[in-house]
């Protein structure tokens, strides 16, 4: 067997020098001759119908080439933004994005006319001499109300707001509720958070007339899939399309689809004959980059008085904003890990897709799995709290068995949830907590302690699986090929946007092919020389495209072997292969290396019948999904004066499997947990209830934590092989991020528990807590004055 | 965002930039660290016809000890003040407020006149000068803190009127500014500041109303023999603050409160 000296190496990313040096290449830092910058004239209402557009003014300014309104657009890109099915086969109204508004703007930020200026600054001036004669019109923005029957609608002409309206489920969950000693019930707000990435959107792109071909740069997770939307909108042939993503600056889901400002710059750069760019302003990204979760959870659990989970049920409304942006509905797949780690069989889920006048709302790191473990983590514990269980003791009674098939039929591949679980509370020092947090509330202070047992579905997708919920089988690709002298280029098909493939992948392509890690050059991004891949969402890209380098790596591999058993003039079942190195089986000191292979497989004298080359390519379809899990923990102390929370301790023990990377492994882990916590403690989109008008526009208004709000996370995991893929692994890219925001509010309302405070939702701001510490204490005092 | 077009001129001494502020009229606005007024610009919040960098001119950074009053030209930097072991000595709670100014970007570029100037009533600067009676120096006449600050971004400086110096009291006994925001890089949510000064307690209290407050009535509570915890009871008195997103009115009379007795009572 071959000794692995890459995998698993806490290797340094060799991303990182050229990017913390300044050497990155995004798309802004990017020229062509002749190129025009786009300025796009946005709604500053949620809900209004365009009377006119004048462009006089705005066509004279300075430097302006051309200025568009949706009618230029006409003939020119067909049809809408797509929507996939994505969890949700039936959709009552799908109606998808529009890629610039016509006669009805219906969210604050929609684009209403595009201007060409020679220079940025030119564009910036111009779009304010657009002139738009706006009628405001009733904006639909409160859930509750937009499924009224009397509500105003989003779009002006549709029946109602319900995009979609689907139930699942399996069990007998009114028995169980009839069978139940207690009921808990409870409605759990997600806010609406902006998926925030470092770097925002930015587009260039050339069109050419006389080869109709189009070349893009821009800043994706998908570049394949923002060639094929472009092909079927454009109607030019996929191969005339190149799409390149270079270094792109984070996307945490907000990059997973293409957007209007794409299709309008590749239409615009038809229409003008000029190359076209865009780089969207922080205030802009805010506005029209799509947003996430926002959503409200109502649930009811059904327990014994031992901590039997009987029964779940669970309604979700999922904003969608003012379309149903490409991916929204994957948001549903909170129902596919409702019941969390528990094993639960009598589970209902509704999930209810409602139409606002907000910005779209799609994929944000977890996309459904956050909120599926907020909603069953809370349960849990408001279980626990009304029976008077810990919260460990109830995980532990409840957790599910290996083998083991949730309520939909899904099997888990792998998992020991206990495991992760003690680790964790050893790690913490759970019962020392215990006695601590006794001690301090006598003296008045307010200590708690929250964990969540966390898991996930990823992986997506094996075909098998995902082929009814998808138009495509969610594969991965790859392309191994050796160079004459020893050296190899790796294709992948799947794009990273801060995830470090170039590493991880060049990792496992050097031990499988027994090069040097130096020696594996591993090329992502570009649709012009990479195979078909989906791109980077879901935590999929290890587990799918990762088992695509490996596999064809084999595939080399087995080729190799049997030139170099012709090379040894033996025969193919004779010959070893270890560490980079062919021998006849005992004679380990006569052996060809990989390099040695590579070049003759450039040479004559090959075997009889073998085409010259060293190449192989791959479409990896894995048998099944994979299911990782742990545990988090989380200290705090609340001011109970002012509502502040101190974190004090975060403890995190993840199981992701076979780890290629431990350091990158562990970097995911501290980036999602942040955003977790930040979702838990600071951030909130705020729309005007009445006219649907952003109102945190701004970084000064959106509370993003630095590190100053973040303590120390401590790291480290179990290790759980999966086996639905030949790596092992498991997705660990929204793992931080599923697990943290219960962590942190289950230690909340554990600390603010002698206040009788059973939830706490979030963000849960000083001032909101505060309230909250305010009201319980004048309900104490009232009922107690009730009592005298 | 890229601001909407603007002149610029660099000034070279406060003749020539008060000469130039003249020339440019009631549009144009003094450039100094620029960290308020710059993210104003590229909002398109601020459309200033033209900007007038004093960042040239030389003697506007120094920080001078004068008998019982320490003088900080207009041009010192956050980082100065946090920095400087004669303010550490003389006047500590104004090196401990630079201190927590925003980030190491704003501190190393952000002014104390500027803050001055600008007049938000989130800044921290100003509730000191109030609450330490401070004077404001302009290149036509000195101003007193509680005539200066007289309404939300207003001031009584005329167009061609440049901040060149603040001059505080040398203060050193007991204080305490206490900061209440959610990140560290935030501006208050409320803040309050106590200072023991001549044998009484001065209180100050940052974003609780259009301009910083000076807790009088917490004053005259303490120096009456009031309990840190019962004169702070007053530190709302008279308080009409405006609600924001991230705190409603009643929330941040609680916290004058709270942070007032707090700031009493750990001031060192």
């Amino acid at each position: 067997m071959a000794v692995t000296t890459m995998i698993g190496a806490k290797i340094h990313r060799r991303e990182d020098p050229r990017l913390i040096t300044g050497r990155g290449r995004y798309v802004d830092d990017m020229k062509l001759n002749g190129m025009l910058h786009v300025g796009f004239v946005r709604s500053p209402y949620g809900h209004a119908r365009i009377r006119s557009i004048d462009v006089t003014d705005a066509a004279k300014a300075p430097g302006v080439v051309a200025v568009y309104t949706a009618r230029d657009f006409e003939g020119l890109l067909q049809g809408e933004m797509p929507v996939t099915i994505s969890f949700v086969p039936d959709k009552k109204q799908p109606i998808g994005w529009a890629f610039i508004a016509k006669d009805e703007a219906r969210y604050h930020g929609e684009i209403v006319a595009v201007v060409l200026a020679r220079e940025k600054s030119q564009a910036a001036d111009a779009t304010a001499l657009v002139s738009v004669d706006f009628e405001p019109l009733p904006a639909v923005v409160d859930l509750d109300k937009a499924v009224e029957s009397k509500s105003p609608t989003a779009h002006t002409g549709i029946p109602d707001n319900v995009a979609w309206d689907m139930t699942v489920g399996a069990g007998d969950v009114d028995a169980a509720f009839a069978d139940a000693d207690v009921v808990v019930k409870q409605r759990i707000l997600q806010q609406r958070l902006f998926p925030i990435a470092m770097e925002g959107r930015a587009v260039l792109v050339e069109y050419v007339p006389f080869d109709n071909r189009l070349t893009m740069w821009t800043s994706s997770q998908v570049p394949h899939w923002v060639r094929l939307c472009l092909t079927l909108a454009m109607g030019i042939p996929e191969s005339n399309i190149r799409i390149v993503a270079p270094d792109v600056g984070g996307g945490f889901g907000s990059k997973i689809h293409i957007y209007p400002e794409e299709y309008l710059a590749a239409a615009a750069s038809k229409l003008s004959g000029r190359p076209i760019k865009w780089t969207e302003g922080r205030s802009e990204n805010l506005q029209a980059t799509h947003h996430g979760r926002a959503q409200i959870f109502d649930i009811e659990i059904a327990a014994k008085k031992d901590g039997t989970l009987l029964g779940y049920k669970v309604r979700q409304y999922v904003d969608t904003g003012a379309y149903v942006s490409v991916f929204s509905s994957f948001q549903c797949s909170a129902y596919a890990i409702a019941e969390g780690a528990y094993d639960l069989k009598n589970v209902k889920f509704q999930t209810v897709g409602i139409l606002t006048n907000t910005t779209p709302t799609d994929a944000y790191r977890g996309a459904g799995r956050p909120e599926a473990t907020h909603a069953i983590e809370r349960g849990i514990d408001l279980v626990a709290r009304e029976i008077g269980m810990d919260p460990v003791e109830i995980r532990r009674k409840n957790f599910s068995k290996f083998p083991h098939s949730n309520y939909l039929g899904f099997a888990y591949d792998t998992g020991d949830y206990d495991k992760a679980l003690t680790k964790a509370l050893a790690t913490v020092g759970y019962d020392a907590f215990r006695q601590q947090q006794k001690e301090l509330r006598a003296k008045g202070r307010y200590l708690g302690i929250g964990l969540s047992t966390w898991i996930e579905v990823c992986g997506f997708g094996p075909s098998a699986v995902t082929a009814a919920n998808e138009p495509l089988a969610l594969v991965e690709s790859s392309s191994v090929r050796l160079h004459p002298t020893g050296s190899a280029t790796v294709y992948v098909g799947t794009s990273p946007h801060g995830q470090g493939h170039a590493t991880t992948f060049a990792q496992i392509a050097a031990d499988t092919l027994g090069l040097p890690y130096d020696a594996i050059d591993v090329r992502t991004s570009d649709t012009g020389d990479t195979p078909f891949g989906y791109g980077t969402y879901g935590s999929r890209s290890l587990h799918v495209g990762g088992s695509a380098v490996l596999m064809s790596c084999r595939k080399v591999v087995d080729k190799a072997r049997k030139l170099a058993a012709h090379m040894l003039e033996a025969s193919e079942e004779d010959v070893a292969f270890d560490q980079g190195r062919f021998y006849v089986k005992g004679s380990p000191d006569k052996a060809k290396t990989m390099g040695e292979v590579a070049f003759a497989a450039h040479r004559d004298n090959l075997p009889e019948g073998m085409e010259h080359g060293l190449e192989a390519v791959t479409y990896y379809d894995p048998p099944d999904l994979s299911w990782p899990f742990g545990t988090h923990i989380c200290v705090v102390e609340v001011d109970p004066e002012t509502g502040a929370v101190d974190l004090q301790r975060y403890v995190a023990i993840d199981d992701c499997g076979n780890v290629i990377n431990p350091m990158i492994v562990e970097g995911q882990v501290q980036g999602g947990v942040a955003q977790g916590i930040a979702q838990a403690l600071f951030e909130e989109v705020i729309h005007d209830a009445e006219t649907g008008q952003l109102r945190t526009g701004t970084l000064l208004d959106y509370s993003i934590p630095g590190t100053g709000e973040i303590p120390v996370i401590e790291c480290d995991r179990t290790i759980t092989p999966s086996t639905t893929n030949p790596l092992g692994a498991k997705g660990i890219g929204e793992a931080g991020t599923i697990a943290a925001s219960p962590a942190v509010i289950n230690a909340i309302c554990d600390a603010l528990s002698p206040l009788g405070i059973k939830h706490v939702d979030m963000p849960a701001s000083p001032d909101r807590l505060w309230k909250q510490i305010q009201e319980a204490r004048a309900h104490a005092n009232g009922s107690k004055e009730a009592h005298q | 965002m890229i601001p909407a077009a603007f002149e610029y001129a660099r000034a070279s001494s406060v003749e020539e930039a008060s000469k130039l502020l003249k020339t440019f009229g009631e549009d144009a606005k003094v450039l100094a660290g620029g960290h308020s007024l710059i993210p104003l610009m590229r909002l398109r919040l601020a459309q200033p016809k033209a900007l007038v960098d004093i960042n040239g001119i030389k003697d506007l950074d120094y920080i001078k000890e004068d008998g019982s009053k320490l003088r900080f030209g207009a041009l010192t930097r956050h980082v100065t003040i946090e920095n400087s072991a004669v303010v550490k000595q003389k006047l500590p709670i104004l090196a401990e407020v630079a201190s927590e100014i925003g980030d190491n970007q704003v501190r190393n570029m952000g002014t104390i006149g500027g803050v001055a100037a600008h007049a938000d009533a989130a800044g921290d600067y100003p509730t000191i000068a109030l609450m330490l009676d401070a004077e404001i120096v302009t290149n036509q006449r000195t101003i007193a803190a509680k005539d200066f600050f007289k309404d939300l971004f207003t001031t009584p400086l005329a167009a061609d009127e440049i901040v060149t110096e603040l001059v505080f009291p040398v203060a050193n006994g007991p204080h305490k500014y206490i900061k209440f925001r959610r990140r560290l890089f935030d501006w208050a949510i409320v803040g309050a500041a106590a200072q023991k000064m001549n044998g009484g307690w001065r209180i100050g209290l940052t974003n609780v109303g259009t301009t910083p407050v000076r807790a009088t009535a917490v004053e005259e509570a303490l120096h009456k023999g009031a309990k840190p915890e019962e004169a702070a009871q007053h530190a709302s008195d008279g308080l009409n603050p405006s609600g924001d997103l991230r705190a409603s009115p009643e929330y941040k009379k609680h916290l004058a409160r709270v942070l007032t007795k707090r700031a009493i009572e750990q001031a060192g």
